[in-house]
């Protein structure tokens, strides 16, 4: 057999394999490198491995045989939905199972009186949408990626989206969450009702990157479509312009739908791709959207344009109708394709910052641009500070890819120094993971390894995401250090 | 004010050298709510002040002890409002406290919970330690979200020292009608408006009367009191009507019989508890005064899929929270021994193991 990668265990590898076909159908659980594949990789595609095994349950009683199973011989676990992810959240690992849940993809309950759905893990973010559209309803939070990521990642990313300003989070529309521990128990976190006793475990457990528990179950709220919404182009000549016009529209009172922001470069990219009809003289362009009712609509896009217009917007347009409306935001949602277009690669960031910094920490990545000889167009959630700069270089170039990555991390460590985190939306898994001990120190660390032997005692659900071991921070070299007091002067340092 | 921290962390080393545990306390306009009160106080209100704010950035960042009162009279000040409408229960709560309590007020089913709009915390731990999680932007997710963790820990799992809340615009306009109908209609209603667009931030109902707060664009209220109908309320009387309902000094909060807070999903039909009710949050949330057995009202919240909590009164020997199910309650237990290994903070306020 020549066809598994070096690394994998040949025997445990099979007796694993064998213990899981006990329960599993064959074909549900892979272990042959042809099919092992096309699971080395989520949508951060730099860092691959290939799983030892790769188990594929349609059920409850499914997953939780695999967790016991796993359990019980101390294989690690790593759980993934679409592996649309771009963090490496889902990167498998040699010596573990890959859980894939995407068989799970069944629509459980739609419920219009109490706007609620039950869905499988698998299921993609716009099923949801779709099947709660003929009740006039929709779930709100729309990653860029929603037509193929699933809610079970969502949950596990706390997934954002261009409207979380107004809407929320993950974290703000998914009411209950059922799934597994690693010993194969069996949990639910939240209720139907608004709140559940005890701590906020439902809290915790989104964004936790797959390492507390494996979720089998997820009830979202739907809200109630918007009647109407319109969409402001908006040109500016200055890139601190548009930051100050949208700290503007906030201090008026107005909390828009959506509140996106492209850099000159990014709109060059997108106008070249999707003729979506942006302003190319123009320095930065603003995507403003307001929804609700028609008259609310015509009353707040009235004052958008008066808090725009007297921040200097050099041109503006409002979108006449909903072909308009697509169009205009069409540029926004292709931006990351289209910069793949004029790149072989590109390395995205997604640092969130206070957006009062907004014009020092573009002028930082400017600076970078020149300092590592790299281009980097910006896509901004201006709305709620989160930055998407696209970092574009060639990944047969190893200069190039290590001066990406070193560019990367004086950005995202930026981000943290004026108050902000390396990580808005994407999750940390491991691209991130290094700058976690920027931002972080050890005691709050180790705090977080306590919250995973919480729910993870010996560490089986997606090790070496999210959280470094400070053995990590102290190689990476940038440990905090605030207050003057080193901490854990006992640990060597290499 | 700078050394509270010290101050704080000196208490708490000693308590654990002791064996002793501590009350972490405000104003204690809370005290009534949860199980036994254990321990010295560890008095919060000596870290005081607002420490950052901007309008234009949505947050505000205070100090745990800093008094509610002056956190929104700040955020009036500019037009905004902590939008979950904590209530006070009475004069002197703490930005801190109403974080610990996690409670919310009338607008929570249409804005969200405490939980919805803490956005970091500082917190010292049981080891004395100070520790930042979350921050101070909207959208953030390295590492474990403990700052939402600490909503609601009512003090069991260390000391806010600093906190970073969300802030919303004031709405522009509001209006409150009055409807008369049986709860069973009032329920059918509520849920059937809260599937339309219509910008309802606050219902009451209570024998007979149900009230409905509308909030947002002028053009948005105007709209749905037309849609609505309805008796529309002076204004004045409005805004002592929705405190009345925040603060529990409404009519129907008086009265000596236990109080009892049912969380259940907003389409569970009537409950037919003995005692009086009102019902809040579109459907989701039960107010009931009864002297029924605890058992048969924990049952009856069971069944509809939420729980219930004995909030204020009664024999707390019941246990004043739902119980948890064993697999919660291990990791409940597990979770507080890693931020408070020696169980100094709240002992048993929540439940008799943490």
């Amino acid at each position: 057999m020549n066809d598994r990668a070096p690394g994998i265990d040949a025997a445990r590898q099979a007796e694993v394999a064998r213990r899981l076909r006990t329960r599993l159908p064959a074909e549900a659980v892979l272990f042959q490198e042809e099919d092992t594949r096309p699971y080395e990789c989520d949508g951060l595609s730099a860092y691959r491995e290939l799983p030892m095994v790769v188990a594929l349950p349609a059920n409850e009683d499914e997953v939780r045989f695999v967790l016991q199973t796993c359990n019980a011989l101390k294989v690690q676990v790593i759980a993934r939905g679409a592996g649309t992810g771009l963090s490496g959240g889902a990167l498998p690992s040699g010596e573990g199972v890959l859980l894939s849940l995407a068989k799970m993809k069944r629509i459980l309950a739609v419920d219009p009186v109490a706007r609620v759905s039950r869905v499988q893990p698998g299921v993609r973010n716009l099923a949801i949408s779709e099947a709660a559209q003929p009740f006039g309803l929709y779930y709100a939070p729309d990653p860029s990626s929603q037509l193929a990521c699933t809610i079970g990642g969502n949950v596990a990313e706390n997934a954002g989206g261009v409207h979380c300003l107004k809407y929320g989070l993950t974290v703000h529309n998914v009411l209950r969450v059922r799934g597994f521990t690693i010993d194969g128990e069996l949990v639910e976190f939240g209720a139907e009702a608004l709140d559940a006793p005890g701590y906020d475990l439902l809290a915790l457990v989104t964004g936790s990157e797959g390492m507390l528990a494996v979720i089998t179950e997820v009830t979202v709220k739907l809200l109630p479509s918007p009647e109407a919404a319109r969409v402001i182009l908006a040109s500016f000549d200055d890139v601190q312009k548009a930051g100050d016009a949208v700290a503007a529209v906030i201090a008026a009172g107005i909390i828009p739908a959506g509140l996106e922001m492209m850099d000159q470069p990014a709109t060059r990219a997108v106008e070249e791709f999707v003729q979506a009809g942006y302003d190319l003289d123009a320095k930065a362009l603003l995507l403003c959207e307001s929804d609700g009712t028609p008259e609310e609509v015509e009353e707040e896009i009235a004052r958008m344009k008066d808090v725009l217009e007297r921040a200097g917007a050099t041109a503006l347009r409002v979108s006449r109708n909903a072909e308009e409306r697509h169009r205009f935001w069409a540029g926004r949602k292709a931006a990351f394709p289209a910069v793949g277009r004029i790149s072989p690669d590109y390395y995205c960031m997604d640092g969130t910052i206070p957006r009062a910094r907004l014009g020092e920490v573009l002028t930082f990545i400017g600076a970078m641009e020149k300092k590592y000889r790299l281009r980097c167009p910006n896509v901004f959630h201006a709305g709620d500070g989160n930055l998407h700069p696209l970092i574009l270089f060639d990944a047969n170039d190893p200069g190039e890819l290590r001066r990406t990555e070193e560019f990367a991390a004086e950005v995202l460590e930026k981000c943290v120094a004026v108050g902000g985190t390396i990580t808005g939306e994407h999750g940390v898994g491991v691209e991130k993971i290094n700058q976690m001990c920027v931002q972080f120190t050890a005691p709050e660390l180790e705090r977080f390894r306590g919250v995973k032997r919480a729910f993870d005692p010996h560490g089986l659900l997606n090790p070496g995401k999210n959280i470094p071991t400070l053995h990590r921070c102290a190689e990476y070299g940038r440990m905090v250090v605030r207050g003057g007091q080193l901490p854990h002067p006992e640990l060597p340092r290499f | 004010m700078a050394d509270a921290p010290a101050t704080f962390a000196e208490t708490i080393r000693a308590a654990a050298a002791g064996g002793r545990s501590l009350r972490i306390r405000g104003g204690g306009t809370k005290d009534f709510y949860g199980q036994a009160l254990e321990g010295e106080i560890l008095d919060t209100r000596s870290c005081t002040g607002i420490v950052a704010y901007d309008p234009t950035e949505l947050v505000i960042t205070a100090r745990g002890g800093t008094p509610l009162a002056e956190v929104e009279a700040a955020l009036a000040g500019k037009g905004q409002m902590l939008a979950f409408e904590p209530p006070h229960f009475g004069a002197g709560a703490t930005l801190g406290g109403v974080v610990a309590a996690g409670l919310s007020g009338p607008r929570r089913a249409a804005a969200g919970a405490v939980r919805d709009f803490v956005l970091g915390v500082r917190l010292m731990d049981g080891r004395g330690e100070s520790l930042s999680f979350g921050g101070q932007v909207m959208k953030n997710v390295a590492g474990y979200d403990v700052s939402r963790l600490v909503a609601g820990s009512l003090g069991t799992l260390g000391v806010i020292l600093e906190v970073s809340l969300k802030v919303l615009p004031v709405p522009i306009a509001e209006a409150t009608l009055r409807f008369e109908m049986p709860e069973g209609r009032a329920l059918e209603t509520l849920n059937q408006w809260a599937g339309r667009p219509l910008p309802i931030s606050a219902t009451a109902y209570a024998d007979g009367d149900l009230s409905v707060r509308v909030s947002g664009a002028a053009a948005a209220v105007r709209e749905a009191c037309a849609k609505l109908g309805g008796e529309r309320i002076d204004d004045p009387e409005t805004g002592r009507f929705w405190t009345g309902i925040r603060e529990h000094t409404d009519p129907f909060f008086r009265g000596g019989e236990p109080l009892w807070r049912l969380s259940v999903p907003s389409v569970a039909p009537p409950l037919a508890l003995e005692g009086q009710g009102l019902v809040e949050w579109g459907g989701s949330l039960r107010w009931l005064k009864s002297n029924a057995e605890a058992r048969t009202i924990r049952d009856a919240a069971t069944r509809a899929g939420g729980h219930a909590t004995l909030f204020r009164g009664g024999d707390k020997s019941v246990g004043v929270f739902h119980p948890l199910a064993p697999a919660i309650a291990a990791i409940h237990r597990r979770l507080k021994a890693e931020f408070d290994p020696q169980q100094i903070f709240g002992r048993g306020r929540m439940y008799a193991d943490l």
